[in-house]
């Protein structure tokens, strides 16, 4: 192998040009931490954050003697995902050895499954945003370790290029792991980078829905690999592929897929060949840059692990969990369009806006699902974006949200003040019954006192009332926003609309 | 993805100087050139020996990975209590920051 194109940097291609001479071929690898109580093969906790190598012991430490068995729980997780996932499972498998010499197990080896992965030949199917299903094939789910972390002291920003040392923390050493694989992914064209990326949302929300882990991509309890080769339109070869690791966002995947796509078409056109190694997805840039040349499967130098026995699971104890298989994202997006009568489009957009559990919580919580759809979906999500957050991660809850549906369907406020109310409820101000008291938002329901802005306004514009008398009605108008404005719009348009004509008609 | 074909060395064969000097790059040792011929000659002594177990298998017999017929041994997930920092920490040979210390050993990224 040479080494001379990973170190030239190519032209990139443009993307389009890109997809009109190039097949992309997929492959996705996703890691995900189990949130298991203790590691997978030890009593240790899993804990995210604790003080470095406190959470560790003689097994995950890899110390002479120590036998690690297998926990429970993480089967049944990894067989419920794989089952969630359509995969068969295997009656019989056994752990594996993959060596290799890096300080991040201190084992030298990590336990991991080979050529018996505990769940196979799935399928997961995806809806794009425009509502295309794709099918992807799964290849494997297997059950594997954690490594620990390594920081790496010396050089620039903690990476180990130009590092002097490294220092090692193996609280995570040992934690649970499942690796999903995907089949190769062809025929996607342009749509590789969002094919990806729903893959990914897809699979997070399912795993989520499994609850077996947080699935948080920002804490790497979730970390995607997409690996990714060119062949040339038509050609049916399948070209070299390179794998971009770690890829810590869903934007992220999209991103590192494009980007791979243009590199690899700019070497390919170049009269360069792709070289199988691993990349590094950079988050500031939206490149990826060439890490370690691949080790092949034989470096490995897999072999069964003599300390665990196999693993059989029995055709009642798959059935078992089979049942224990909550509502899965997909069954309940139907349920919720039959529910909530609608269509397929609308129940898209709930989806892709990051909306659905928020609209089913404020439902839960007692507002109409119309209502709560156009809150979220409108308003919310506009200061979701004035305010540049995850419409998730707006200062106010579906219960606060269902409580201002009920003001105004109670005519306590009108959807103007409703909206003040809200904007109060963003920015702090307290509960939506906390900001109608503290900012006085309450519709002004005073009869005596709206009539009393309502004759001062008309006093104000007697030509106004000379054209309402003449019967153009349309003309209120004018005496209406003038009340509006006398009543901070804290009154009823309609009711003031009304008493505009019965008194300019005394 | 992840290659998961059965390919395996086949340990039938002779150890050759550049297979020992792989497994000694892959294992990040430094290994000199008369260490080669010397670990080449006697890992194929070694191999040859082990091999030899495979002359009396007759083809209905498995290989085998574990000793005793055990399967499904399981534990629950409950946390049992493990060594603290500084136990953790007392037998190597370097630490900084309750982390352990190493030196850095490859010029890239894993």
């Amino acid at each position: 192998m040479t080494t001379a194109s990973t170190h030239s940097e190519p032209e990139l291609v443009e993307f389009d040009d890109v997809v009109a001479r190039f097949d992309p071929v997929l492959g996705i690898e996703v890691h995900v931490e189990l949130s298991t109580n203790t590691k997978m093969f030890c009593g240790c906790p899993t804990e995210f954050g604790a003080e470095p190598n406190t959470q560790v012991c003689p097994v995950c430490l890899g110390m002479p003697g120590a036998l690690p068995v297998v926990n429970r729980a993480a089967v049944e997780s990894a067989m419920r995902i794989g089952l969630a996932l359509n995969c068969e499972i295997a009656p019989w498998g056994r752990f594996a050895r993959k060596n290799y010499f890096y300080p991040d197990m201190p084992k030298n080896f990590q336990t991991s499954q080979y050529d018996e992965p505990i769940a196979h030949d799935g399928f997961l199917d995806l809806t794009l945003d425009d509502g295309e299903v794709v099918r992807i094939g799964i290849e494997r789910a297997h059950m594997e370790e954690d490594t620990g972390k390594s920081l790496h002291v010396g050089g620039a920003d903690g990476r180990i290029h130009g590092a002097d040392h490294s220092l090692l923390d193996y609280n995570r050493a040992g934690v649970p792991l499942i690796e999903i694989v995907t089949k190769m992914i062809p025929d996607t064209g342009a749509r590789a980078p969002e094919v990806a990326r729903a893959y990914v949302t897809a699979l997070r929300d399912l795993i989520k829905s499994l609850g077996v882990s947080d699935v948080r991509m920002d804490q790497g309890s979730m970390r995607a690999d997409v690996n990714l080769s060119l062949s040339p339109s038509g050609s049916g070869q399948l070209g070299t592929r390179t794998e971009t690791k770690n890829v810590n966002s869903l934007r992220s995947v999209e991103r590192a897929v494009r980007h791979e796509m243009s590199r690899q078409a700019g070497v390919l056109d170049a009269g360069g060949e792709i070289v199988q190694e691993t990349r590094h997805f950079d988050e500031a840039t939206g490149h990826t840059r060439a890490g370690r040349r691949k080790e092949t499967s034989e470096d490995y130098r897999y072999f069964p692990e003599p300390d665990l026995v196999p693993i059989a699971p029995s055709a009642e104890w798959v059935e078992e969990l089979r049942g224990t298989l909550p509502e899965l994202p997909w069954e309940r997006r139907k349920r919720i369009q039959t529910e909530w009568g609608i269509s397929d489009e609308e129940i898209r957009d709930l989806v892709n806006a990051g909306a659905l559990d928020l609209v089913e919580a404020t439902v839960a919580a007692g507002a109409s699902s119309q209502e709560a759809r156009s809150w979220w979906v409108a308003y919310l999500a506009q200061q979701a974006n004035t305010r540049s957050v995850e419409l998730a991660d707006l200062a106010i809850t579906p219960e606060q949200v269902a409580r201002v549906i009920a003001l105004v369907a109670d005519g306590e406020l009108t959807n103007k003040l409703a909206r003040q109310v809200v904007d109060g409820v963003l920015d702090g101000e307290g509960s939506p019954d906390e900001v109608v008291a503290a900012r006085g938002l309450k519709v002004v329901s005073d009869e005596g006192e709206l009539i009393a802005a309502v004759d001062a306004a008309l006093a104000e514009q007697p030509d106004v009332v000379e054209k309402i008398r003449g019967g153009k009605v349309a003309a209120a108008g004018a005496i209406v926003g003038a009340v509006m404005k006398a009543t901070r719009g804290q009154a009823d348009a309609k009711r003031v609309k009304e008493l505009v004509v019965e008194r300019s008609s005394l | 993805m992840t290659a998961h074909s059965a390919e395996r060395t086949d340990s039938g064969g002779v150890i050759t100087r550049d297979e020992v000097a792989h497994l000694a790059r892959l294992a990040r040792l430094a290994v000199t050139e008369d260490e080669l011929d010397t670990f080449a000659g006697q890992l194929d002594v070694i191999i040859g020996s082990v091999a030899r177990v495979g002359e009396v298998a007759a083809d209905d017999i498995p290989p085998t990975s574990h000793a005793v017929p055990l399967e499904n041994v399981f534990r629950p997930d409950e946390r049992r209590p493990g060594l603290d920092q500084a136990q953790a920490l007392a037998g190597a040979p370097a630490a900084e920051d309750g982390r352990f210390r190493v030196p850095r050993i490859l010029g890239e990224e894993q």
